[in-house]
């Protein structure tokens, strides 16, 4: 029993070391030397300033701007605080939440059908992408508010629409925060 | 291939029932009901259904469902105790044909072998060791050998066998059983067992089940079974929790027959039936075992060793082929071997007159003349003949014939006399007048359906290996005539033993039967070690059954008893687990459509009602163990195969036809229940 | 099902069947102390680690031995693991500032990870520091995994050793693991995390400053590193809160796929791994067909379900078909970048194998597709289960199976060779029994107690569902959750807590001992008579049994839970 413990303790510290310090400084270092960017958080720095990741959503608002998916994650879009809301499909809350979102699209003018990831909420409640029929479904009203062609809008959409990775994994999807930046840029020039 | 002497008793037999339906009755002692933790938590389960019903809170309320229900649970206790009491019934009869042949009998207790004066004693107070001296008339007192003297003993009492056997004192033909009679001549008998130990005694245990002892494997499927009690037991207590989360509690009673449906009543209730009958099966087979862990073994058997002689071949050579010497005729021959065995009163000679008189159509009888002088064998001369009108023939072992004839035969003859002995015959030479007439064949002749045996063993997988006392070459012909696996020649018992200790290394079972004092060792070193009951003492000692008509095929049979024990529990543990599937249907939609009136969709057999779902279930659950009492006393039936061609057929039958079986009469009953219920 | 999904199943069966044969071969070796390719590598490390820690490489150890060497190195870690976590705010590298955990959060959390369940009862990324997260649960994901591959090996030895006990070194086998196995694959899939976008920082966060002006603060961390072996090790707890489903965890379709292929990685390849141990990769066939046939079922009925969406949102008028623009199906929880086939597929693998992350969240499943991860759970997670602990869970059943059906063909049971009598079976009820005690049990007991069901954001069968999966998930040492519990109460911290010790060691304990007693048997040849433990025919019993015993213990609440959920909703539609 002594030698047990013994021997569990001593291991345990050898472990510790090599898998608990070694080995996520290992890491570091490679990420540190061959992939900067991503081991800082895929940063996107404008004019010396941080104004996101690439990777994690943000809440848009205005009218102006391409909007985000509903998000749960604090009181939207808190990329300290990620999350589901969690909603049984059947739940009231869930019905409510979504009828009050399909209610404000419809405010837009949109009379088609609604893309589902439009009125619900990602897993993470930091999806930084919508769908391209969400993307179409918001550009006329983006395009009203910018005074801006609805066709330029969808170039812009088709654009930035990232293909499945190796044309196979995941899903075809676009970068909300990606778009807007674009958006801005077009407005800029 | 066995002769089954004992009647087996149907379960028709009114007088067995009735003191089964008692004995159902006697059982309900909590005492004894708990030797089987299944049907005890169903009793359990009774009494407090019973209570609740009668006592219980708003006991007034659904009051009819409550009760019937409650009657059902009993009844379900009830006829597990009835096929256990029916087995129970079945063994006792047994035991008690067996227990005739120990009827209180008065030994002659001697203190030595040459003492002349006896004391009566009973024969109960007999000890090991102690002598007695039996006389003509006298019944023997109890097991044990002959150790001076030889004497006609009349053994029909336990092996139905009506001719009288030898025994004597020295040889293998020693032992003596209690209970027999000694027809002639007399011996001294020293005792071998203690008063309640004899074979009969143990055997008796065996098949009268109240002390029965549990097998290994019925013990580990007993875990099984509780296990899997305990595991239900927790789903239905827990049930009430969630139900109460879920808005509404659900009658203690409901949950209660939803437990008794889960849990495996239906093996539950007849594993002790199926034990008990499987070793009822070996005695009708007039084989006894001296504990029901050797049954179960024996169907594990791996290896069976057999003897060659008596059980592959019949136990005598016969004539099977006349080969002439060159120049002489066939019928010459047959003619000259049949006149030199007219006296030769052994199954070889005989088989050598059947033959020559097939053959050519002699008639031996009307050759028989009253000048003929017979020559009997003698272990010097090793020949026989006749003399008669100045003709000697004399027919013998190759070597004295031809030193007798004074030549070292014509390569022909020779020739025919290795070709004999290679194919495992043995050869004769006939000579006339110190002329060489020819060979004759002696053969091993193997018995009809043996090999046929042997293929169905090795689908069985199960190796046969034949013993001999012959050389290898013999052996070898012998062995592929008969189709065993494999063999031992020149098998001395220290080869045996070596053999079945080789076997065992590689893990398998071994299984051989023997007779004489110098097989004990390998009988007591083999998995299932069957003594004849011919043999001695030692050797009945050693083996742990004894087959009563000292018939070597008989492990086969005994190996499919043993199997057919095993497949009956594994066959009703499936069919008994694969029943719960109906009843969640039923009971199910039953307890909770209160709560959600959509779980009506889950009601897939369309019972009428949430009540009449509930009793249809425990009414089948009830039912179907008293119809399975039946199969369970039968025993599945086994048809040698392998094990996956087995399997497939007892899976299609109890699994599937236990999922199915009871969706059909779940149903049916449900339409009687509600019409009743209707009215 | 899109054209695209089809190559992404095809392309995913494809690789786990190619590399489970080399890599399955590789642990063959590893635990049988042979020489591998990394051998002039790692032999002097492993040789330093031995020395360093008094280690008898060659000792042998008996079950109980072996037992004693397991539970004691687990406990050891597990208080290691409580201490830094209770007092971090007095260690270093804690940036935030966070405060030491409350004892019974530090006894859920040390439990959960020693235990290799994972369960996260807190948010990672507000609760923890990244030392805690490093030198705590990082460590406690490569030795609980390797724990239980170490007593799955033990248990492989039983079966081939004949009548001796000893079943190895329970330290040699887990510093083998780590150094030979773990190790080198987590340096590989972290590095590729990181290309992916997987940070790897000592800042805790950055802020920045939106395009609307706002402020958002982004946790980051050391997170590729506890990714890759969470992922590995089936360990599933994540870095953040939102686990797989947190971009930084999990950003691409592609690093999706990946983990995917990793989630089942060792465990299909580990299956592999016992049949070259016991020399007959048949049996390991048998074992990995059943596995993957209930897999199959349990992916389609899932997948169906979500992709068919929400019956209330269709007579919304939400657009819930699948095609190249709309992701479609019940989206509600899960991510744009992964959709439904990724999601539903990692639901099920992550269920099956104990793994516990998760890429989507199970609460906003429909009631039929949440049900396909907590059956999977409540079959105690054999389904290619966790590394190790899936092939002696499954050995278990085998045994069972071995057991009622052996018993037809008309022979003693037998398994491998190993004749399987009351002390086994006795055994495996007692682990078939302890996990309806402690997911009914404990499930029960925090339905009825007022202060457990406050912890529910549901009511009625969903709320049931919620906090059964989190027993369920509890006890087969899974880790995954229907979110919607707020675990982080003293009674569910205390009462779950103790559900993943007896989750875990309730099987430990006797698997280990039926290994045992086995290893004490002789060993049988096939013959005819043998009940053959490979082909079709014992793939259908087996799947049959674990179907039914799963089946037939859990459907009453079941039928209270996710079905009575499907009921109800199937009702209001037609109405």
């Amino acid at each position: 029993m002594r030698g047990q413990l013994r021997a569990s303790l001593a291991l345990l510290v050898l472990m510790t070391v090599l898998t608990g310090i070694l080995y996520p400084l290992a890491i570091w270092g490679i990420g540190q030397s061959f992939f900067p960017y991503q081991a800082e958080g895929s940063l996107i720095v404008a004019n010396g300033k941080v104004i996101g990741s690439d990777l994690i959503g943000q809440n848009f608002a205005g009218d102006t701007y391409f909007h985000s998916r509903p998000s749960a994650a604090g009181n939207g879009y808190d990329a300290t605080q990620s999350g589901g809301s969690n909603l049984a499909t059947g739940s009231d809350d869930l019905i409510k939440q979504v009828k009050e979102r399909i209610q404000a699209i419809r405010a837009t003018g949109f009379t088609g059908g609604i893309p589902v990831d439009a009125v619900t909420g990602s897993g993470s409640g930091l999806d930084p992408d919508i769908s391209v029929a969400n993307a179409r479904l918001q550009a006329q009203h983006v395009a009203q508010s910018r005074h801006m062609d609805v066709g330029v809008i969808n170039n812009l959409i088709a654009e930035n629409t990232r293909e499945r990775d190796w044309h196979v994994f995941g899903e075809t999807r676009i970068n909300v925060l990606q778009l807007n930046r674009a958006l801005d840029n077009l407005a800029n020039h | 291939m066995s002769k089954k002497n004992k009647q087996s008793l149907t379960l028709a037999d009114p007088a067995l029932l009735k003191e089964a339906i008692a004995n159902s009755f006697v059982k309900l002692n909590p005492t004894e009901l708990i030797r089987n933790p299944v049907m005890f938590t169903v009793g359990v389960v009774s009494v407090l259904s019973t209570y609740l019903t009668v006592w219980g809170n708003g006991a007034g309320e659904h009051f009819a469902v409550n009760l019937q229900i409650t009657i059902w649970l009993w009844f379900t206790v009830l006829f597990g105790n009835f096929a256990e009491a029916v087995a129970e019934g079945r063994g006792k009869a047994q035991a008690d044909s067996l227990r005739k042949t120990k009827t209180e009998t008065m030994a002659k207790k001697v203190t030595s072998l040459e003492d002349v004066n006896f004391e009566l004693v009973p024969a109960t107070e007999l000890r090991r060791g102690d002598l007695v001296m039996v006389q003509p008339g006298d019944v023997i007192p109890g097991d044990g050998d002959v150790v001076k003297g030889i004497a006609t003993v009349d053994e029909s009492s336990i092996t139905g066998e009506s001719a009288p056997v030898i025994r004597e004192s020295g040889g293998d033909r020693s032992a003596v059983t209690g209970g027999t009679r000694i027809v002639s001549d007399g011996a001294v008998v020293q005792i071998g067992v203690n008063p309640g130990e004899s074979f009969l005694d143990r055997m008796i245990g065996l098949v009268e089940g109240a002390k029965r002892q549990k097998t290994p494997n019925e013990i580990a499927l007993n875990v099984l079974l509780v296990g899997l009690t305990l595991i239900f037991l927790i789903v239905c207590t827990t049930l009430q929790g969630f139900a109460a989360y879920s808005g509404k509690m659900v009658p203690v009673i409901y949950l209660v027959a939803l437990l008794i449906t889960l849990i495996p009543t239906t093996i539950g209730g007849l594993l002790s039936a199926i034990g008990i009958a499987g070793m009822d099966r070996l005695v009708t087979f007039n084989v006894i075992a001296k504990s029901g862990r050797a049954v179960e073994a024996a169907g594990d058997i791996d290896v069976l060793l057999l003897d060659k002689t008596g059980t592959i071949t019949f136990g005598n050579r016969m004539a099977s082929e006349f080969i002439p010497a060159p120049g002489i005729e066939e019928s010459y021959l047959a003619e000259a071997a049949m006149l030199s065995s007219l006296a030769d009163e052994t199954p070889e000679g005989k088989s050598i007159v059947r033959l020559a008189e097939d053959r050519f159509g002699f008639k031996a009888a009307e050759r028989r003349k009253d000048g003929m002088t017979f020559i009997p064998f003698t272990a010097s001369t090793r020949m026989s003949g006749v003399d008669y009108d100045a003709i000697s023939i004399r027919k013998g072992a190759p070597d004295s014939i031809l030193y007798l004839c004074g030549t070292s035969g014509s390569t022909q003859v020779i020739k025919a006399i290795e070709t004999v002995a290679k194919t495992g015959g043995t050869p004769l030479l006939v000579a006339r007048d110190k002329q060489v007439l020819g060979v004759v064949h002696l053969k091993d002749i193997v018995k009809p359906g043996i090999h046929e045996r042997f293929m169905q063993l090795r689908r069985m997988g199960i190796r046969t290996v034949m013993i001999t006392g012959d050389n290898p070459m013999t052996a070898a012909a012998i062995a592929a005539e008969s189709g065993v696996d494999d063999f031992l020649a020149e098998a001395t018992p220290e080869k045996k033993l070596e053999l079945i200790r080789r076997y065992q290394a590689e893990g398998r079972l071994v299984s051989m039967c023997g007779d004489g004092s110098n097989d004990a060792p390998a009988l007591a070193q083999s998995d299932v070690g069957v003594a004849m009951n011919t043999g001695t003492m030692a050797a009945r000692e050693a083996g742990n059954m004894i087959d009563l008509d000292s018939d070597p095929t008989k492990l086969i049979e005994i190996v499919m008893i043993g199997k057919q024990l095993l497949m009956s529990r594994g066959a009703l543990t499936t069919f008994s687990i694969a029943n719960d599937v109906a009843k969640y249907f039923a009971i199910i939609p039953a307890l909770f459509t209160g709560i959600f009136p959509s779980m009506q969709r889950l009601n897939l057999m369309h019972l009428g009602s949430p009540e009449s779902a509930i009793l249809s279930a425990i009414i089948f659950n009830a039912l179907i163990l008293i119809a399975l009492v039946p199969l369970a006393l039968a025993g599945v039936k086994y048809r040698p195969g392998s094990a996956s061609s087995v399997l497939q057929r007892n899976l299609l039958v109890y699994g599937v036809g236990g999922v199915v079986t009871p969706f059909v009469c779940i149903k049916l009953i449900d339409m009687l229940v509600s019409s009743f219920m209707g009215v | 099902m899109s054209e695209f999904d089809i190559y992404q199943l095809l392309l995913f069966v494809f690789i786990l069947a190619v590399v489970m044969i080399p890599l399955g071969y590789y642990m063959a070796r590893i635990f049988q102390g042979e020489r591998v390719w990394l051998s002039p590598l790692v032999r002097p490390a492993e040789r330093a680690f031995y020395a360093l820690s008094g280690i008898k490489a060659d000792g042998q150890m008996n079950w109980r031995g072996y037992l004693l060497a397991a539970v004691v190195f687990n406990l050891v870690g597990m208080l290691f693991l409580m201490l830094i976590l209770m007092f971090q705010d007095l260690l270093p590298l804690n940036p935030q500032h966070f405060a030491g955990t409350p004892w019974h959060l530090a006894f859920n959390v040390a439990v959960s990870f020693m235990t290799n369940t994972n369960w996260q009862s807190y948010a990672g990324e507000s609760t923890l520091s990244p030392l805690s997260q490093m030198v705590g649960l990082t460590v406690q994901n490569f030795m609980s995994s390797a724990t239980g591959l170490a007593v799955a090996v033990a248990v492989i030895r039983s079966f081939t050793q004949r009548e001796n006990p000893n079943l190895g070194n329970f330290y040699v086998d887990v510093t083998r693991v780590t150094l030979y196995v773990k190790l080198p694959l987590a340096i590989i899939f972290a590095v590729f995390l990181l290309w992916q976008g997987v940070p790897q920082t000592f800042n805790t966060s950055v802020t920045a400053t939106t395009l609307e002006g706002a402020q958002q603060t982004i946790a980051v961390g050391p997170v590729a590193s506890q990714i890759a072996i969470k992922m590995l090790g089936s360990n599933g707890g994540g870095y953040f809160n939102a686990n797989g489903a947190h971009p930084f965890e999990n950003p691409t379709g592609l690093s999706d796929f990946v983990q995917l292929v990793s989630i089942l990685l060792l465990p299909i390849s580990f299956v592999v791994t016992f049949g070259f141990m016991i020399r007959d990769k048949r049996q390991a066939w048998a074992l990995l067909v059943s596995m993957t046939l209930m897999f199959v079922i349990g992916f389609v009925i899932c997948y169906v379900a979500e992709a068919n969406g929400s019956h209330v949102l269709d007579a919304l008028g939400v657009d819930q078909h699948i095609s190249n623009a709309n992701i479609g199906g019940n989206l509600e929880g899960k991510e744009v970048r992964f959709g439904i086939m990724n999601s539903t597929l990692w639901a099920t693998a992550t269920s099956a194998t104990s793994n516990g992350s998760v890429n989507s969240m199970f609460d906003s499943y429909t009631a039929l597709g949440g049900l396909v991860p907590l059956f999977n759970l409540l079959l105690g997670e054999v389904i290619y289960g966790g590394v190790g602990c899936g092939l002696y869970g499954i050995i278990i059943y085998a045994l069972i199976t071995v057991f009622i059906a052996g018993l037809m063909v008309g022979r003693t049971p037998e398994y491998l060779g190993k004749k399987i009598e009351a002390k086994e079976v006795k055994w495996a009820i007692v682990a078939q029994l302890l996990y309806p005690v402690t997911v009914l049990g404990g499930g029960m007991l925090a339905l009825i107690l007022p202060d457990s069901v406050s912890s529910l954001s549901a009511s009625g069968p969903h709320g049931l569902t919620q906090m059964l999966y989190a027993y369920a998930s509890a006890a087969a040492n899974n880790g995954s959750a229907f979110g919607g519990l707020s675990a982080n109460t003293l009674y569910q911290n205390v009462a779950l807590g103790i559900v993943m010790l007896v989750g875990r060691f309730g099987v430990i304990v006797p698997i280990l001992a039926i290994a045992g007693s086995l290893a004490s048997k002789k060993i049988i040849p096939v013959s005819n008579g043998t009940f053959p433990t490979h082909g079709g025919m014992f793939v259908v019993l087996l799947t049959a049994v674990i179907l039914m015993f799963g089946g037939l213990t859990y459907f009453p609440v079941i039928a209270l839970g996710p079905i009575a959920e499907h009921l109800s909703q199937l009702s209001q539609s037609v109405m």
